[in-house]
C-alpha cells in the first residue's frame, strides 16, 4: 500500500485518483457517485503529517466502496430504484475501520442492484464496463470496485462476496479478489442479501494490500452476532505442500484457455516441489442448485423491509396499503431482484419448504462435510473462477440459467463459509483476464494470502 | 331434546416482558409517556443492513417465566423469520421462535388444584401501533421490539369460568416471577383465545374459532362465554362453525368474522440467519433457580389453613402481601395481619399505600403482640398499622408509634381508679350514679364513656367497667 508521507502528499494521491475516476466514468461507468470531499480529508492528513501528528494505516490511501456499503457519504444505493434517496445515519463497521486508518474515499462503485447478478448489468443505472473490453461486462456483482482497482483509480476497493461477487469480477479484470472465511468482517452495515453467505471483502493490486485490510478490518462486531473473534490477528501463515486440484472441474464446458492457465499453474507448482492431489468432490455439483434456493429464500426475507414506509423511493400512484406495496415493490425492483423474490417465497411457502429449503439445507451440510474431508488430504484447492472470461455485454441477461452457471465454481465456498482468493493468471489471446481461485479451510485466509504472494514471486 | 355440548378452550399468552432495553437493540424498551417513535433505533425501524443484538435479560426472564410454568428449559434454542407484510412490521418479518423454543412443555395449576397444560412458549419480539385517521395512518414503532413471550397451553380448558381462572393465574405467575409488569390495561398481557364444541361424549373436538388480543380476564370469560352460546346454537340449527379469527366488541359484547382460514396468510418461516443459536448450560439454569421466588401455589396451601379459601385468593392477587404474611411465620399472627392488610390495605380509600414498603415483620409481629395484651384496642390497632406507610413513622418501632399517638390504653388498674374516682366526683354525674344503683343497667355506657373521656381514649374499657361495678356497689 502506497501511504502518504512527507515526500508522498495525500493530496497528490487523491488529486491524481479524482483526475482517473473522472477520465474513465464516462465510458466505463464505475461509480455511482464520486466524493467531492475527498481533497479536504487529504488535506487534513497532509497538515498531520506536516505537524508530526500520528496517522493511520491507509493515510491518504485513495479508496473505492461498493454501494451497498452504508454511510452518511453520498447516498447508499445498491444501484437499486427501491433506495432512491436514502442517505444513511449509520457508518458501516468496515467503512468505519478503513476511515479510521485514514483511508480518503474516491467513490461508490456500481453492482447489480442488491447485488443479484454476475454483470453489472443489472443496475439500475447501467452496466460497468470490462477493464480490458468496453463491450465486455465488467463481471459481478461487484463490477465497479474490481475495475476502480484494475484501471488504478483507487489502490484497493470493498466489495460484498454471497456467492462470487468479489472473486469473479477480480478475475474478469486480472486484480486480487478476496472472499475472506464468513463471520472475519463484520456485515454490520452492509446491505444484506443472503446472511448466511454474505461476506465483506476486498479487490487490490497486490496479496500484501489483502493482508493490512485483513489486519484492520477482520474481527468481532458486537453489532453482528455472525461475526468471529478476530482469527485474523492471532493465525500464522501455514506452509502449503500439498495443493488439491479437483477432477469434475477440468471438464468441455470450461473455456479451453482458462483449462490451459490452470494447467500450466498446476505444472509450475509441481515443479516447485509442491505435491498435487486430485480430488474427488461429487457433491459440489448440487451446490449451485442449492445455493440458488437458500439464497433467494434470504434474499426474499431481506428485502421484504423495501416497502415504501420508512425510507427510499415510494410510488406516488397508490390509493391504499396493498397498492402502495404492489406499485412501490413492482416499480422499484429491477426483474432480478423480483425472480429471487418470487423463488425465495415459492421454496418458503407452506408445502414447498420440506422439498426445498430443508432438502437444500441439508445438501449444504453434505457439502461442509465434502470439504473437510478434502482438506485432511491437501493444504489450499486450486479451482477456476468461473466457466468462461469476461462475455459480451447482452449476451446473458436475457438467460437467467446461463448466467447462474457463471458461479458454479464460486458458489460452493461461500455455502461452506470459506475463503476463497482470486490470483490473476494471465490473459487470453485475446487480451481478456484469467483468474484462478485458491480455496481454503475455514480460518485459512492468512494462509491463502501468504501462497499468493509465494506464487506471485515464482 | 336438547344435546349436551362440551366447550374447549386453548389459550395463547403474549407476555411484555419488562426489559430495560428491547429484544435486538440497545434502546429504551419502557416507552410510557413517550412520544411517538422516539424508542426507535436504526434495527428497531430495519434500515437496510442492520442487523439484531440479543438482549441477554431477556433470555433470563424467558428462562424464568419457564420456571413459573413448571417447565422444561431448552438448552439449545433457535430463531426464526415469520414473515408477513404490514406497517407495524418494519422488517416485513417478525423475529420469532417456531421450531426450537426456549420454554418445552409445562403447565399451570389453577386455584382449584387442576392443572392447565403448557404445550411450549417461546421468546419473540412485538410489532408496533398503528392508528388510522380519516383519509391516513399513522405508525409508532415505539413497541416494535419489545421481548414477549407467548405461552401456548394446551386445550385443557372446558368452561368460561376456567379459561377466567387459567388467565389470572398466568398473570399471578409472570408477575411473582418478574418477568412482566403484568399491566394489562397497557397490553403488557394479551390474550387469544381457541374456542371449540362439540357433543359431550364425542372423540373429536369441534371447529375451533379464534379471538385476538384480549386483554382482561374478564373480557376472556366474556369472549368463551359468547362464542360457547354462539356456536352451541349454530349447531342446534344444523349449521356448521367455521374456522375463524373472529374480533371481539366490547361495547356490544358480541364477536364478529374477521379473516377465515383460506384467508390466512402464508408466514413463510425460515431459520433466522443473523443469530445463532442460543446455548443456556445446565449451572447457569440451576444459579437462577436457585434465586427463584416462591410460587401462588407455594403459598396456597399453607395460607388457605389459616384464613380461608377466599381471603387467601384475594390477597394472592398481591405478591407483597403474601411474602409478608409468609415472613411471619406465626399463624395467630398471619391471621390478625391477613385481616388488616383485607381490611385496611384494600379498603378502596388505601389502595394506594400497596404501592409503598411494606412494613418491617418486626413492627408488625409487636402490633400483633400489644393488640394480644390489651395494649392497643382493634381502632388504635389500625391506626398505628396506618401510621406504618406515614413516610415520617415508618422507620419507627411499633411502640413508639403507638406512643406518639397516644393510644396505648392504660391498663394499669390504680391509675384507672383514680380517673374513675375523679369522674364519680363530679357533680354531672350524680344522677347517673343514683339511676345506676336503682337498677338501671344502660346508664353504665355512659359513665364508662365520661372515664373514657377524662383518660382521653388510653383506658381499657372493660377494666373501667369493673371498678365501676365495684365502687357503684
Amino acid at each position: 500500500m502506497k501511504i502518504a508521507s512527507q515526500e508522498n502528499s495525500a493530496v497528490a494521491m487523491v488529486k491524481a485518483a479524482l483526475e482517473r475516476a473522472e477520465k474513465y466514468q464516462p465510458e466505463y461507468h464505475i461509480f455511482n457517485w464520486i466524493n467531492e470531499q475527498a481533497l479536504d480529508q487529504a488535506q487534513e492528513i497532509d497538515r498531520r503529517i506536516a505537524s508530526g501528528e500520528p496517522v493511520g494505516r491507509l493515510a491518504g490511501v485513495p479508496y473505492a466502496i461498493k454501494d451497498n456499503f452504508l454511510a452518511p457519504l453520498g447516498e447508499t444505493t445498491a444501484s437499486a430504484h427501491i433506495l432512491e434517496g436514502f442517505t444513511s445515519p449509520v457508518t458501516a463497521t468496515a467503512v468505519q475501520k478503513l476511515e479510521a486508518e485514514g483511508a480518503v474515499l474516491i467513490g461508490r462503485t456500481n453492482l447489480d442492484a442488491f447485488a443479484h447478478g454476475s454483470s453489472t448489468e443489472n443496475s439500475y443505472f447501467g452496466p460497468t464496463k470490462n477493464s480490458k473490453d468496453l463491450s465486455r461486462v465488467a463481471g459481478g456483482s461487484s463490477g465497479g470496485s474490481a475495475v476502480a482497482v484494475a484501471l488504478d483509480i483507487v489502490q484497493f476497493a470493498t466489495g460484498t462476496d454471497t456467492g462470487g461477487s468479489i472473486r469473479q469480477p477480480a478475475s474478469f479484470n486480472g486484480v486480487y479478489g478476496l472472499k475472506p472465511t464468513y463471520g472475519a468482517i463484520s456485515r454490520y452495515g452492509v446491505v444484506a442479501m443472503a446472511s448466511s453467505t454474505d461476506c465483506v471483502g476486498f479487490f487490490t493490486g497486490n496479496p500484501d494490500d489483502l493482508d493490512l485490510l485483513m489486519e484492520i478490518t477482520a474481527g468481532q462486531d458486537a453489532k453482528d452476532l455472525t461475526s468471529l473473534p478476530d482469527f485474523y490477528a492471532q493465525s500464522q501463515a501455514k506452509p502449503v505442500k500439498k495443493v488439491g486440484i479437483i477432477k469434475d472441474f477440468d471438464n468441455e464446458s470450461i473455456d479451453a484457455e482458462i483449462r490451459a492457465a490452470l494447467k500450466a499453474k498446476v505444472e509450475q507448482l509441481r515443479v516447485s516441489d509442491v505435491e498435487i492431489v486430485e480430488l474427488e468432490m461429487p457433491a459440489l455439483k448440487h451446490a449451485l442448485a442449492a445455493y440458488y434456493i437458500i439464497v433467494p429464500a434470504e434474499i426474499a426475507s431481506n428485502l421484504s423491509r423495501h416497502d415504501g414506509i420508512r425510507y427510499g423511493f415510494r410510488s406516488e400512484s397508490s390509493s391504499h396499503l396493498q397498492d402502495l406495496y404492489c406499485n412501490t415493490r413492482g416499480e422499484g425492483f429491477m426483474s432480478e431482484n423480483k425472480r429471487r423474490i418470487m423463488i425465495g417465497n415459492f421454496v418458503l411457502s407452506s408445502g414447498f419448504y420440506d422439498a426445498y429449503y430443508l432438502k437444500a439445507a441439508k445438501a449444504r451440510t453434505v457439502i461442509i462435510n465434502e470439504y473437510a474431508k478434502a482438506f485432511e488430504k491437501c493444504d489450499l484447492i486450486l479451482t477456476p473462477v468461473s466457466p468462461n472470461p469476461a462475455f459480451e455485454l447482452g449476451s446473458k441477461v436475457n438467460d437467467p440459467v446461463a448466467m447462474y452457471l457463471e458461479d458454479v465454481f464460486s458458489v460452493p465456498l461461500n455455502l461452506a463459509g470459506l475463503p476463497g482468493l482470486t490470483v490473476p493468471a494471465g490473459q487470453t489471446k485475446q487480451g481478456l483476464d484469467i483468474g484462478l481461485q485458491l480455496v481454503g479451510p475455514r480460518r485459512s485466509d492468512r494462509t491463502l494470502i501468504n501462497f499468493a504472494k509465494e506464487m506471485e514471486e515464482k | 331434546m336438547t344435546k349436551e355440548y362440551l366447550p374447549t378452550i386453548g389459550i395463547e399468552c403474549h407476555v411484555q416482558l419488562c426489559t430495560k432495553t428491547k429484544l435486538f437493540s440497545e434502546v429504551d424498551n419502557d416507552a410510557r409517556l413517550k412520544e411517538p417513535n422516539s424508542c426507535v433505533s436504526p434495527v428497531d425501524y430495519a434500515l437496510p443492513g442492520m442487523l439484531p443484538r440479543l438482549n441477554s435479560e431477556a433470555i433470563r426472564l424467558s428462562v424464568l417465566a419457564g420456571f413459573a410454568l413448571n417447565a422444561e428449559i431448552n438448552l439449545e434454542s433457535r430463531f426464526d423469520r415469520k414473515h408477513y407484510f404490514y406497517p407495524d412490521l418494519p422488517k416485513g418479518y417478525q423475529i420469532t421462535q417456531m421450531y426450537h423454543p426456549i420454554i418445552g412443555a409445562g403447565y399451570v395449576e389453577l386455584p382449584s388444584g387442576q392443572k392447565v397444560r403448557i404445550e411450549h412458549a417461546h421468546l419473540e419480539e412485538d410489532a408496533g401501533k398503528l392508528s388510522h385517521e380519516a383519509s391516513y395512518s399513522l405508525v409508532d414503532l415505539n413497541r416494535a421490539g419489545t421481548p414477549l413471550v407467548e405461552i401456548v397451553s394446551q386445550p385443557d380448558m372446558h368452561s368460561a369460568a376456567e379459561a377466567r381462572e387459567y388467565t389470572k393465574e398466568l398473570w399471578r405467575v409472570m408477575t411473582y416471577a418478574g418477568v412482566t409488569f403484568g399491566d394489562l390495561y397497557n397490553g403488557n398481557m394479551r390474550f387469544d383465545v381457541n374456542i371449540s364444541v362439540a357433543e359431550t361424549g364425542s372423540d373429536q373436538l369441534g371447529t375451533r374459532t379464534e379471538v385476538k388480543n384480549l386483554n382482561s380476564f374478564r373480557n376472556v370469560e366474556r369472549v368463551v362465554e359468547y362464542e360457547v352460546k354462539r356456536q352451541i346454537e349454530l349447531l342446534e340449527k344444523g349449521e356448521k362453525v367455521i374456522q375463524e379469527t373472529r374480533g371481539w366488541n366490547d361495547a356490544t359484547g358480541e364477536t364478529t368474522g374477521q379473516r377465515s382460514k383460506e384467508e390466512a396468510a402464508d408466514y413463510r418461516y425460515m431459520p433466522e440467519p443473523d443469530i445463532p443459536p442460543v446455548r443456556l448450560t445446565e449451572a447457569e439454569i440451576n444459579e437462577m433457580r436457585a434465586e427463584f421466588p416462591k410460587m401462588p401455589k407455594d403459598y396456597r396451601a399453607d395460607l388457605t389453613t389459616v384464613i380461608g379459601a377466599g381471603q387467601t385468593e384475594t390477597l394472592l392477587d398481591y405478591q407483597p402481601l403474601v411474602q409478608k404474611l409468609d415472613e411471619l411465620g406465626d399463624t395467630k399472627a398471619v391471621k390478625k395481619i391477613a385481616n388488616l392488610f383485607s381490611s385496611v390495605l384494600l379498603a378502596e380509600e388505601n389502595t394506594s399505600l400497596l404501592n409503598d414498603e411494606l412494613p418491617s415483620k418486626e413492627q408488625l409481629l409487636e402490633l400483633v403482640r400489644m393488640n394480644d395484651n390489651k395494649e392497643l384496642s382493634s381502632t388504635a390497632t389500625k391506626e398505628v398499622f396506618l401510621k406504618f406507610f406515614d413516610p415520617e413513622m415508618h422507620y419507627k418501632d411499633t411502640l413508639t408509634i403507638a406512643k406518639e399517638l397516644g393510644v396505648l390504653q392504660e391498663n394499669d388498674l390504680g391509675a384507672l381508679e383514680a380517673i374513675v374516682d375523679a369522674v364519680l366526683a363530679q357533680p354531672a354525674t350524680k344522677q347517673a350514679q343514683d339511676d345506676f344503683r336503682s337498677g338501671q343497667e344502660k346508664v353504665l355506657g355512659f359513665l364508662v364513656g365520661q372515664v373514657m373521656k377524662e383518660s382521653k381514649g388510653k383506658a381499657n374499657p372493660s377494666a373501667v367497667q369493673d371498678i365501676l361495678r365495684k365502687k357503684l356497689q
